[in-house]
This record gives C-alpha cells, structure tokens and sequence, in this order.
C-alpha cells in the first residue's frame, strides 16, 4: 500500500465548505497523511528539512489548495521554493523524489466552463496549473492531471458529496495501484479516471 | 463529661468524624451522616446532649444563613432577573397548593380554620439546608429539578417574612404583641413595623454598595488573610443580627447581602473565607435537627406519628409533581425535584414555635408538628436515594440532562490567574479574538482599576484552591498562570495538577531556571518573560545595521524555535552538577551552553533554495 501525503494550503480553513468537506472523511484513512501548511508554519517560516523527510515516507504527493488569482495560495509557492530545493529535489546531486506521482487537488469558484479559451477565463485548467506540471517533471516525478472541484459556491450538498466520495475513492485507488502513464493521455480531469484499475504487475 | 463549651465541643465533632465518613461510604451523603449523628448524641439514644438543643439551635442556624449569603454571592443580578418567572411562578404555586391541601384535611381532623391555615402554611416550607447540601453532593444543581428546586427555596425564604407579618392576624384574643421576635420595635403600632421591613432591606442595599466595599477594599489593603476572614463573619453576623432586630429572617438578610456583594471584586475571595464555617455550621445544624426529634413522641404513638410523615410527605410531593407538570418537566427531573423538596424544612421550627406563642396551636399539637419535620427532614436524603437506586432505573426516560446556555457563559473557559501586564495583555488579545477569560488578583487597587475599565477582573488569592474551585476551575480548559512570584507559581502548578486534572496549563516563567523548574513539573507550555520581546529588539537592532528585515526576522522566529527546544534538552542536565553550585552560577553555565549551541547551529544553517551559490556548476 502506497503512502499519500497530502500538502493541504487554505489560508481561511475555518471557513472553506469544499475543502473541509474532501478532507474530512480522509482522516481516517491510515495511508493518508494531511499535512495542513497554515497550521504548521503560520509564518511562512517553513522547515524544508523537516518537509524533506515528510516527502521521503510518501510516494503518492497532493497539493490541495483553494485557486486563487489563477495560482495557489502563496504557501504552496514558499513550499515549492524552499523544499524542492536545487541540489535535492532537482539539478546537480540527487533527484530525490523521482518516480514519485504528483498531483493537485484544486477547488475554484468559477465553473469548468468558465476555464476554457473562449471563457470567462481564457485557458484551461490545464494551462494554469503548467508551472505545477513542470516543476513535478523537473524533479522527475509523474505528474497525474488535478482532481477539480469547480464552481464551488453553486454546488448543491448532494453534488459536492459526489466529488467527496470520488476523491476519498480516488485517493484509495491509487494508493493501491496508481495509473500507467498510457491511462492518463488526453486526460484533463483525474475523475475522469473511472475505469477500475488493472492491477500491476510489480505489486 | 458534656459541661462546658470544651465538653460539647469533643461530643458533637467526634459524633460528626463517626458518622459522617460512614454514611459516605454507604453512599448515603453527608447530610444524612449529620443527622444520624444528632440522633446518636441525642436525648434518646446516648444523651449526651439534652434540652441545650433548642440553644444549639439557634447557633447552628447560622450555618443556613452563611449558606444563604452563599447563595446570594453564587448569584448575580442578572441569572436572577433571568429566573423570575421560575421564582415567582413555580414558587407561589408551590406555597399555595399545599397550603391548601394539608389546611383541608387538618381541619378536617378539628382544628380550627386559623391553626389549620397556619399549619399549613408552615408544611409549605421545605428545608434549603438539606435540599441544596444534597443536591450539591448529587451534582444536580445545573439540572432542571436543582434550578427548580432552587427557586422554590428561594421564593419560600423571601415567603418568611410577609408570612411572619401576616400570622398574627390569624391569632384569637389579641395577645399578638409578646409574640413577635423583635426586641427593638417590641410595641409599637403595626405600620411602623411593617415600614421598618422596607426600612431595613433598603438599609442592607445601602450599607453594601456604600460601606461593605469600600470597608472590604481597605481591609484586603493589609494583605493579613485572618482580617479579611473576619470582616466576612462581621458582615454576615451584622447583617443577622440587623434582621433579627426588625424581625426579618437573618437568612433573607444574609441572601441580599450576598447578591449585593456578587457584582464586587472580593465575590471569591468571601466565597472562600467563609465556606468552611459554613460547612462545619450546617453540619452542626443538621445534628442539632437530628438530636430534636422528639423520641418520647415516637414511643408514645409510632404509628400516628409516621402516618403523619407519610400523609406530609405524600400531599408535598403530589403537589410538587403537578407544579412541576405545569413546568413541563421530564419525569426523571420531576421526581427529583418533588421529592427532594417533600420534606418540611428548617424554617417550620420557627414558624410553628411563632404559631404556638401566637396562641394559634397548642403546645402538644406543636410539638408533634416538630417532630414531624425534623423526621421528614431525615428522611430526604433516604428518599433521594431510594428514587435513584429503585425507581429512576425502572421508570426513568433516562433522557441525557442537557446543560442550560446561560449557567455555561458565567464559567469561562480560560482562567488567568495574576493579572499583570503580561496577564492583562494576553486578556486583551483573548478578548479582542471573542474569548473571554476569567481573570484572578490579589491587588485590590488594580483590580479595581481595572474593573472600572470594564474588566471582568476578580479579587482573590490567586495561589489559594478554593478560589480557583470558586472560579470555575473544574469546568475551564485552560489556566494560564502568571504571576510574578516563582514559588507561588510553583505551588500553584503543583497543586492544580492534583486537583483539576481537567485543566491545561500554561505557565509565564521569569528565566530558565523557572523554566526548568516548571519542565520537571511537566509543564509543556512555557512562555519566557522577554524571550519574544528581546528577540524582536534584536531583529530592530539587525535591520538597523543593515540586515535585511525579512532575514532578521526568520532567523529570529529560528531562535526562538531553537532556545526553546535546548531549554527542555538541557533541562536534564542541570541537575549533573554538585548542587552546592550557586544559583548565579549554573545560570551562567547554562546560558554559555546555550550561545555555544547556538554558534553551533547558525554555522550549519543554510538556505540552499533562495541561495545562488549551490548552482554555481554548470548542468
């Protein structure tokens, strides 16, 4: 059983509906590690040894976060730029977390359709999260597409029950066998991912 | 053996450390404990103490008047005006009613329609030493059946004194004057002793507000605890005694004296002083109802004398159970309240004693009225238990008692005790985030001062227990402690432990030494005077050199971290070295160590990612 750590970025978490709601039934999972940022270094000051050692007992990375200004909040910033460090996790020395899967869970108030080229918003969700995607394939990591919760302030009760249940679902999917990169080409949402999973040979 | 003070003395403490621990281990409860021990001592069975009963009496008696200024302190103006429907409602319900329902039958059984009315009248009372001292020890007084029971009583107290009043026009041929209590308005004409009752209540409101605390403010000035123990029994026996003048029930006296002195800094400090007389008083009261009971009664006609009991218990309790339908209270609750408050209380002695010398009942009709409450009054507890072992497991809804919002908001989750600028900074900062702390210190000019800058602050010894207990320690979550003085906080840490597990501390520590001190007692939340202060001086002081602030200030929250974590590491060791070292010296040891660790580590420490150097080679 792969380890899931989740590296969870809400600057107002008191407050969040969908977040509170994904993470909640996920505490009691065992191969689950919610790794809540704010609360850890509510400074910024962040520890990246200490975050070194967190990545290294897990092979399966979340960055969860709210989507602000199309980017995530700047704790997930200060977390990539401080312990994906040059020399560890990329560039000269070792890679570190290479072979690792990466991906990022993502709720945003606008709706999907909104996130497209002649949207509201002009690009895709894909296009936005580009800086994410590139930083996993620098360090050499498999970097799945985002799990989106979108239009989040419309989503009635039931419908953001079906995404809980699907992440929950989801993230014990891949803990058991995650996907071949052959199952995710084309593929613009992880939820998509529907399919049960073949299970591979290695395990 | 029994002559003198020293004589009874030895017999009515041993009599109570006999029988009190005992009847607590049956479960029984220490009301019950104290009774059996009067009966013990009694005329009836060792006789050791006779007729001086009736004067034990009325010392004891003012154990139910210390408890009633508790009772009053316990209350704040608001809670009050709060439960005034309950008070007034349920309370004129339950006088009426059964004043009614035992009149009936007693005139009935031949008397007249005056002794049956004022007879009736004085079953109406029920005992508030006994019902609150068991429902306390039964943890019951937040419940439903412990407020009721609690307005009850108290609608009953205030009910003494019109009762009073009004009882000698029920007297026939007119010998109304000898019977009234008063000595000092012995007669004059009736107005202007029914104004002097106005008189003397608003006389009590006044000394309060105008001579009570400015008397109390001087007193706690001297910091001698015995003083200020003192000036609590003189405002209590004072007040008594000014009572008993007009003819007031001193109780009454005491209750509004109390809720007068609720809203004053000194609330917990009183509390404290003078909860353990009141507890030895009432004990005292309830072995000298114990050694009332007239036995020769009993041996005379046991089973008229028990009927008597059952039939008073019985039409008190219907009539409870139905006042309290029309309050629409649980059965579990209900069953409670009515029977707990079933018995005849304290006050029916002086009642009937007022009817008797009023010439309304005759002396054998009285003495039989006696001896029917003091045995009611014994058997409460018994009853208590009976409906909890027996009928509540069978007949109970067993619904979960559901705590009432406004008792929660009087009990504030954090106590700070001390308030000094750190303690009034950080209730300050708690306050500005919408959590409200109760506030403890033994300054009684600041914590006037700050009261009048609308501080909810309380005057108290804040390294005594008892007043933390008044605080509501054993329903907080989190006591911080900071007062100035090491050894205090010490003690205070050590003792809160034991006594309110409940309670996360979080301790001010002077240096590391204190520091040390509080980490062998298993503190986990320490905060260092100026540790935060002078580090933040120190970032001031790197960014005036010239560092860039952002640095400066991540480093500094790095030392911070670090010192922090050295101080529990090096905790241990302190204790290495011969201990004939002087205190200056192993702080200078330890503050070396220190720099030394910290050379250490700043040496290490590195900042690769924003750090170009580490990409100097080429790919």
């Amino acid at each position: 059983m792969k380890k899931i750590l989740i590296l969870f970025a809400h600057p107002r978490y008191e407050i969040s509906r969908a977040n509170r709601a994904l993470l909640e039934p996920l505490h009691d999972l065992e191969q689950v590690t919610i790794h809540d940022l704010y609360e850890q270094y509510p400074s910024f000051n962040i520890n990246s040894a200490r975050e070194q050692q967190l990545l290294l007992a897990h092979q399966i990375i979340v960055w969860q976060f709210p989507f602000y200004m199309y980017s995530a909040p700047s704790m997930i910033k200060q977390w990539i730029d401080l312990v994906l460090e040059h020399g560890w996790a990329h560039g000269a020395g070792t890679r570190a977390l290479e072979n690792r899967t990466i991906f990022a869970t993502v709720t945003t108030g606008g709706s999907r359709e909104s996130y497209a080229p002649d949207g509201f918003n002009r690009h895709t969700m894909g296009e936005f999260l580009v800086p994410f995607q590139q930083t996993a394939l620098l360090c050499g990591m498999h970097y799945l597409p985002p799990f989106l919760v979108q239009g989040t302030y419309r989503l009635t009760d039931p419908q953001l029950a079906r995404f809980v249940d699907q992440y929950r679902d989801l993230l014990i999917r891949l803990s058991q066998a995650p996907p071949t990169p052959g199952e995710l080409s084309g593929m613009e949402r992880l939820y998509d991912l529907s399919a049960p999973l073949p299970p591979t040979p290695h395990d | 053996m029994t002559d003198g003070i020293l004589g009874q003395a030895i017999v009515y403490l041993a009599a109570a450390l006999l029988c009190v621990p005992l009847a607590k281990r049956i479960g029984m409860g220490s009301v019950l404990g104290y009774l059996l021990a009067g009966v013990l001592i009694g005329p009836f069975c060792l006789g050791f103490i006779g007729h001086e009963g009736e004067d034990i009496m009325h010392f004891a008696e003012f154990g139910v008047v210390m408890m009633l200024f508790l009772i009053g302190l316990e209350l704040e103006p608001a809670h009050f005006w709060r439960m005034r429907g309950t008070i007034l409602g349920l309370g004129t319900l339950q006088i009426v009613l059964t004043t009614l329902a035992m009149a009936l039958p007693l005139s009935l059984l031949g008397f007249s329609w005056q002794s049956a009315l004022a007879s009736g009248v004085a079953l109406s009372m029920s005992s508030t030493a006994i019902v609150l001292q068991t429902m306390k020890e039964k943890g019951l007084t937040q419940t439903r059946a412990g407020t009721g029971a609690f307005a009850v009583l108290l609608f009953q107290d205030i009910a003494v004194i019109p009762i009073l009043a009004l009882l000698p026009f029920l007297a026939m041929g007119g010998s109304t004057a000898d019977g009234m209590e008063s000595t000092l308005l012995q007669g004059l004409p009736g107005w202007i002793r029914a104004s002097s009752v106005l008189v003397a209540v608003v006389g009590v409101i006044i000394l309060g507000r105008y001579v009570i605390v400015p008397f109390l403010r001087i007193i706690t000035r001297t910091s001698v605890r015995e003083l200020c123990i003192a000036a609590a029994l003189l405002i209590i026996v004072g007040i008594a005694f000014l009572m008993k003048q007009v003819g007031l029930s001193p109780a009454l006296g005491a209750f509004l004296a109390g809720v007068l002195l609720a809203n004053s800094e000194f609330r917990h400090e009183l509390e404290s002083d003078i909860e353990p007389f009141k507890g030895l008083l009432l004990g005292l009261f309830f072995i000298a109802v114990g050694a009332s009971i007239n036995f020769g009664l009993l041996l005379d006609d046991p089973a008229r004398l028990f009927l008597m009991v059952l039939a008073v218990l019985l039409i008190k309790a219907c009539v409870l159970l139905a006042a309290g339908k029309i309050f629409r209270f649980s059965f579990d609750q209900n069953s409670i309240f009515a029977l707990g408050l079933s018995q005849v209380g304290e006050f029916a002695f002086v009642l009937f004693s007022f009817i008797n010398r009023l010439g309304i009942l005759d002396s054998p009709r009285t003495d039989l009225f006696m001896a029917v409450t003091a045995i009611s009054m014994t058997l409460t507890p018994l009853l208590l238990l009976l409906n909890e072992r027996l009928v509540l497991p069978r007949f109970g809804t067993l619904e979960q008692e559901r705590r009432q919002p406004d008792q929660i908001e009087s009990v504030h989750q954090v106590i700070i005790a001390g308030f000094n600028s750190f303690g009034s900074t950080l209730g300050r900062f708690l306050r500005a985030n919408g959590v409200e702390a109760t506030i403890l210190d033994n300054d009684s000019d600041q914590v006037d001062l700050l009261r009048r800058m609308g501080f909810k602050v309380f005057y108290g010894d804040v390294s005594r227990l008892d007043i933390l207990r008044s605080a509501g320690a054993e329903q907080a979550r989190i006591l911080v402690v900071a007062i100035d003085n090491p050894s205090m906080t010490l003690d205070l840490i050590e003792n809160v432990k034991k006594q309110f597990p409940n309670l996360t501390i979080m301790a001010r520590a002077g240096n590391n030494l204190d520091a040390h001190e509080l980490l062998d007692l298993d503190v986990r939340h320490i905060y260092r005077d100026f540790l935060d202060t002078a580090v933040r001086a120190g970032v001031d002081v790197l960014a005036a050199l010239g560092q860039r602030r952002f640095s400066a200030t991540r480093s500094a929250q790095d030392f911070i971290r670090y010192d922090e974590d050295a101080m529990v590491r090096l905790a241990p060791h302190r204790h290495d070295q011969s201990s004939y070292i002087s205190n200056t010296r192993e702080q200078i040891r330890l503050q070396e160590q220190l720099l030394a660790n910290d050379r250490e580590r700043n040496r290490l420490r590195h900042d690769h990612a924003w750090d170009n150097t580490s990409r100097e080679m080429p790919d």
